[in-house]
């Protein structure tokens, strides 16, 4: 990517942004008297607070091209890889598996996006993994539950690698007219994802009656959701310039990303209900692990990806 | 410069561990203070002492040793060295018939508190590799704290390690790891060795059990 005028453009807008956004939490929540406004505020700055981090991760990354995009991806990928199997059940006889999972299935999915080997892109993990790592684990002999064994180190793999490394193959997406800046897109992405969830979480925790599953997810409301659809399609529209979409394009596709991560979420807040856990791990203090802050992102790259490729692709 | 390379060793392993485990210490009614205490914990794996040692600040981190067997330690070179150079360990002689009276291990743990620093033990007295969480106690944190019972025992719980290192494979799988520390054990006046050594293994337990519930 380089030094793409746009991408210091956006990268200033977003940037100053965040200032401001920074400045006026930081006031608002010393301000207000504590309580359920002050509470809310408190978790907007742990937010923004964890969006700098995304923010200067993400545009160094890009600065530094496809390379720098790609190893930070990758450790993210590990750190959620890391998190959620610290949650499963697998066991001594399971460590073979695990060990090809981080230091095998990672490595290759990665190097398909690298060389841009779509075919493995999309199979590697689905199909081959999903073959041979109940095969490495049933060599060792081990039936105590089996199956909830290997279908855990299959969904661990699937999240964190799999569509996880959707995000960076954006980058490497042919579209005619916009040759060069598909890296773009991952900021477009990744803008829409995190602006839209946090309006649905601000609009559903002043606004939001109705709670869609109250025992997974007790901030997620209709009217959070509709706000959501409504912001994030406000926020795709606005980004229109940097991608190869037009307005309204622009529009409808953010308003997918924010529902396919609403969705996705809700799942993932599922799995740590199950696991009676408040956060998947320590990474962001406040805001809890790697895979808390990529929740949303997970459902909606691998959606966004194939829409992007599909419509637009050369 | 033998100094300078245990440094380096030290540091080189705890990050290592950070990467692998991104551990982090939970403290619990107990907060990190400089000053001597006796660290328990339970021992599942050869990585535990760095483990500890990673999840604690890094002013109390300098003053802490764990206490170790010398016969394991003092099996090969490289060992020797970690146990001396890295991790600065008490060394014990397990066996009463061979070693000296300086070289009790109530006087050797006394003496290395009396320079302010505090220690690591594992009271089980080896690795634990059943299914059992916690094995019984051994004497060893009774007879110390009778000789010092103004010292505060931290109950200290060690999270998923021995998944991280399985023993008997090469490669480490990297999963995260907690270390939560509790509430300070004393010795009570006329406590007996029975009795405060189940009460120890209790609130030791009691940290496990919060963990598996996930209230951590």
């Amino acid at each position: 990517m380089g030094w793409d005028p746009t991408l210091w453009a956006l990268a200033g807008w977003l940037l100053l942004a965040l200032l401001i956004m920074s400045l006026i939490g930081e006031f608002l929540q010393y301000s207000l008297p504590v309580g359920r406004g002050n509470k809310l505020f408190a978790n907007i700055n742990d937010r923004i607070k964890a969006w700098w981090v995304i923010a200067i991760l993400l545009i160094g990354a890009l600065a530094l091209g496809k390379g720098g995009v790609l190893a930070l991806f990758i450790l993210v990928s590990f750190a959620a890889l890391r998190e959620f199997l610290s949650l499963t059940n697998t066991r001594l006889s399971d460590s073979w598996a695990l060990a090809a999972a981080f230091f095998f299935v990672l490595p290759v999915q990665y190097l398909a996006v690298a060389m841009d080997w779509y075919g493995i892109m999309t199979m590697f993990i689905p199909v081959y993994a999903f073959l041979f790592m109940p095969i490495l684990s049933a060599l060792r002999g081990e039936p105590h539950s089996f199956l909830i064994r290997v279908a855990e180190t299959q969904w661990s793999l699937m999240v964190s690698v799999f569509c996880v490394s959707h995000v960076p193959a954006l980058m490497m997406l042919e579209i005619p007219m916009f040759e060069g800046r598909a890296a773009l897109l991952i900021l477009f992405f990744v803008t829409v994802v995190q602006a839209s969830d946090s309006i649905q979480y601000i609009w559903g925790s002043r606004f939001g009656k109705r709670q869609i599953a109250p025992l997974l997810s007790p901030s997620k409301t209709v009217q959070g959701f509709v706000a959501g659809v409504i912001g994030s399609m406000i926020i795709g529209a606005l980004l229109f310039w940097i991608t190869p979409f037009t307005w309204w394009q622009a529009a409808v596709l953010a308003a997918i990303i924010f529902v396919m991560g609403f969705l996705g979420a809700l799942v993932m807040a599922a799995i740590k209900r199950d696991r009676g856990i408040r956060e998947w791990g320590p990474l962001m203090n406040a805001q809890g692990g790697v895979t808390d802050r990529l929740d949303t992102a997970i459902f909606s790259a691998p959606v966004f990806y194939h829409l992007v490729r599909y419509f637009w692709g050369a | 410069m033998k100094a300078m390379f245990a440094e380096i060793v030290s540091i080189a392993l705890q990050l290592l561990i950070r990467a692998l485990t991104a551990v982090r210490g939970i403290w619990i009614d107990v907060s990190p203070e400089d000053k001597p205490r006796i660290y328990y914990a339970n021992h599942t794996s050869n990585g535990d002492f760095v483990l500890i040692w990673t999840s604690l600040p890094t002013d109390i981190r300098k003053k802490t040793r764990p206490v170790a067997a010398a016969d394991y330690w003092f099996k090969s070179k490289t060992r020797r060295f970690a146990a001396e150079s890295v991790f600065k360990a008490v060394l014990i002689d397990r066996n009463p018939e061979t070693r000296k009276p300086e070289e009790e291990p109530v006087a050797m743990m006394t003496a290395a508190l009396e320079q302010g620093q505090s220690l690591i033990i594992f009271p089980e007295g080896k690795r634990n590799q059943t299914e059992e969480k916690l094995l019984e106690f051994k004497t060893g944190l009774y007879h110390f704290l009778h000789n010092n019972p103004e010292v505060e025992a931290i109950p200290t719980w060690i999270e998923n390690l021995n998944r991280v290192l399985p023993k008997g494979t090469l490669l480490p799988i990297p999963l995260i790891c907690t270390v939560t520390f509790g509430p300070p054990v004393t010795l009570k006046k006329r406590e007996s060795k029975k009795r405060f050594l189940r009460r120890a293994h209790a609130e030791l337990m009691k940290l496990a059990d919060m963990q598996d519930k996930g209230r951590v």
